[in-house]
């Protein structure tokens, strides 16, 4: 049989979707439009097409997840979220999503306020920066927190804005954004996790966010 | 070392022993627009009979769905793979990517390419006899569009008996003609790749046309076009063909071909001292012995005028928003004669419309020609997004 010429990307064990991510499709509507900020690899949108038939887009600044993304099937562009959304219309998308993507912005409140203005919802995780063994690694040691879900050393760490579940809060409140939904999860290294009801703040190290602006009447 | 458009590399073997060569390809011709119907260009004028050189890859299959339409650049021509004699040494201007298992892969789709009508290389252009006066026609052909290329195709298209492209694909101006054939054929095409291309040209890619042009004219052998049968307007075309191939270039990629070096020892006077002078001359002299140099100025007269947004009313969302095809857009981020940020007013029209877009700018230091070099991740992104046709199909079945 004559080889092609051309690797295409495989599905690989990366293409899982982290179990986090379930509570997300949970959250998205049948046959609605969905823009992912910061796609990555597009698994999260692959998953939602697939069980939730959405009309996918993504974003994301690395020329690697969009060639994966191509390879999915996805429609994805290929730039800067520090740029905002300029070219999408206010409430002109049903959920937009960034998962794991605000703390590596250099502007994450202008993508935020952006979010709103886009999305009829939005849909927000972020590394919880609170938690208890953040917190401890810095009181009890004296070091920059390394854990599971921030495994990054202080010098090359692609996380430069981190925040907590706490502050996360105080962010929406002050600029007029209501949160439908907050998931705390505890994640698991084995993929797993689970939800935390008592002092998310100190026992979640991960949080999922649903939330709309001020224009949105969702 | 990676090889520019100009240099693709010879083949060391047989063609039959190349599994990814296409083999031997023939030229077709078509014509039509016989008097007195004659074809009306875009200025208003009237030419015929025409006729289109073409070349095709693969196999048609049965319901004619598997057609990719490859439109070139400026200088290319319908040869666009394989070999036209057994005794050629170079293959087709993009062969890298069309033939068995590569990116247009020749086992699933069947290519047509067509030389531009205004072009110098079997399509009917200002060096063809004008059949009222027996004569070339010189400066007498009309002025020549990029809607009047795609209007030309479309003959073409439409005389194979094939209703829908499955895809419209080309670099340059090549870009700018899947742009046009967007617009002005929602229906016949279902995918278009427009790649290292502008909806229309920037101020400064116009003026090095304007430069070239007046290269060509202020050559004495030009002789307001009138050159055909006697001495052709060499020095100026040659000049013409340099100045084009700085702007296909890069300052890293010049760097990395030729740095200061030297052809030899330093002459202390005024001739061939650098590598960059050396090419620069090739190009030129090997480009006079294959070009015609008012076919040049039609063309790059043709991308100078070409304004998607016109179609719009001077506003390039309204142009584009009778668009059904999905795109996928492709820059490169050293590409400074069209730059990405081109690239991406198409997207943001696009986007503005709700259309279906894939915009990825592949990192390269090869400038324009990254188009014809950057095979890797061009092939990627190409296979994949010709395979969107069948996704559509999956959930328009699993929708239905």
């Amino acid at each position: 049989m004559q080889q092609d010429k051309v690797e295409t990307m495989r599905e690989t064990t990366d293409d899982r979707l982290p179990q986090e991510f379930r509570f997300i499709v949970e959250l998205v509507a049948t046959r609605s439009h969905v823009l992912d900020l910061g796609c990555g690899t597009g698994v999260l949108l692959k998953a939602l097409q697939a069980e939730k038939q959405i009309r996918a887009q993504g974003i994301d600044v690395s020329e690697d997840a969009i060639q994966a993304c191509v390879a999915k099937g996805l429609f994805v562009y290929h730039g800067d979220l520090d740029e905002g959304l300029a070219d999408f219309n206010d409430q002109s998308v049903d959920y937009v999503i960034a998962t794991n993507t605000l703390q590596v912005l250099h502007r994450p409140a202008f993508l935020i306020t952006e979010m709103a203005r886009v999305g009829k919802q939005c849909i927000i995780s972020v590394p919880n920066f609170a938690h208890w063994r953040v917190r401890s690694q810095l009181f009890f040691q004296g070091i920059m927190p390394k854990t599971g879900r921030l495994p990054y050393e202080w010098y090359d760490s692609p996380n430069i804005h981190h925040t907590t579940i706490k502050d996360f809060r105080h962010f929406c409140k002050k600029n007029g954004i209501r949160i439908l939904r907050e998931i705390d999860l505890k994640t698991y290294s084995d993929g797993g996790c689970s939800v935390v009801r008592f002092l998310p703040n100190l026992f979640a190290d991960y949080a999922v966010f649903m939330i709309a602006g001020p224009a949105s009447r969702e | 070392m990676k090889h520019g458009c100009c240099e693709r590399p010879m083949r060391t073997g047989t063609i039959a022993e190349d599994e990814h060569s296409v083999g031997i390809v023939e030229t077709q011709y078509y014509t039509f627009a016989e008097p007195p119907e004659e074809m009306e260009f875009e200025c208003g004028r009237k030419v015929g009979p025409i006729t289109l050189a073409y070349e095709t890859c693969g196999e048609l299959n049965e319901d004619k769905s598997n057609v990719v339409l490859i439109v070139h650049s400026l200088s290319s021509d319908a040869h666009v793979a394989g070999y036209n004699s057994p005794s050629d040494r170079k293959p087709g201007w993009w062969d890298t990517m069309v033939g068995p298992g590569k990116a247009f892969d020749t086992r699933k789709y069947y290519v047509i390419c067509s030389n531009i009508i205004g072009g110098c290389k079997g399509s009917t252009g200002p060096s063809s006899i004008n059949p009222a006066t027996g004569k070339p026609y010189g400066l007498s052909f009309p002025i020549v569009t990029i809607k009047d290329m795609v209007r030309a195709q479309k003959h073409l298209i439409d005389h194979l008996g094939i209703k829908q492209l499955l895809c419209v694909v080309g670099g340059s101006m090549g870009g700018m003609q899947v742009l046009q054939w967007a617009v002005s054929y929602p229906d016949a095409v279902r995918l278009v790749i427009p790649i290292a291309t502008a909806a229309r040209l920037n101020a400064q890619a116009i003026a090095f046309d304007a430069v070239g042009r007046q290269a060509i004219m202020s050559d004495p052998d030009w002789k307001n076009g009138e050159y055909y049968g006697e001495a052709i307007p060499a020095a100026g075309l040659a000049l013409a063909r340099m100045i084009g191939h700085i702007t296909y270039l890069s300052d890293a990629s010049m760097h990395q071909k030729f740095g200061r070096d030297l052809v030899g020892e330093p002459c202390f006077g005024f001739n061939i001292d650098f590598q960059v002078e050396s090419y620069l001359n090739h190009q030129g002299d090997s480009f006079v012995k294959r070009f015609d140099a008012n076919s040049y100025l039609y063309i790059t007269k043709a991308m100078d005028y070409f304004d998607l947004a016109q179609e719009g009313g001077g506003n390039l969302q309204r142009a584009l928003s009778v668009v059904k095809a999905s795109f996928l857009v492709v820059s490169f981020s050293s590409d400074w004669l069209f730059p990405p940020y081109q690239s991406r007013e198409i997207v943001t029209a696009l986007r503005r419309n709700n259309k279906d877009v894939s915009y990825a700018e592949i990192h390269s230091d090869y400038g324009h020609d990254a188009f014809l070099i950057e095979v890797d991740a061009l092939s990627k992104l190409i296979v994949s997004f010709l395979q969107y046709a069948d996704y559509e199909r999956e959930y328009a079945d699993a929708a239905g």
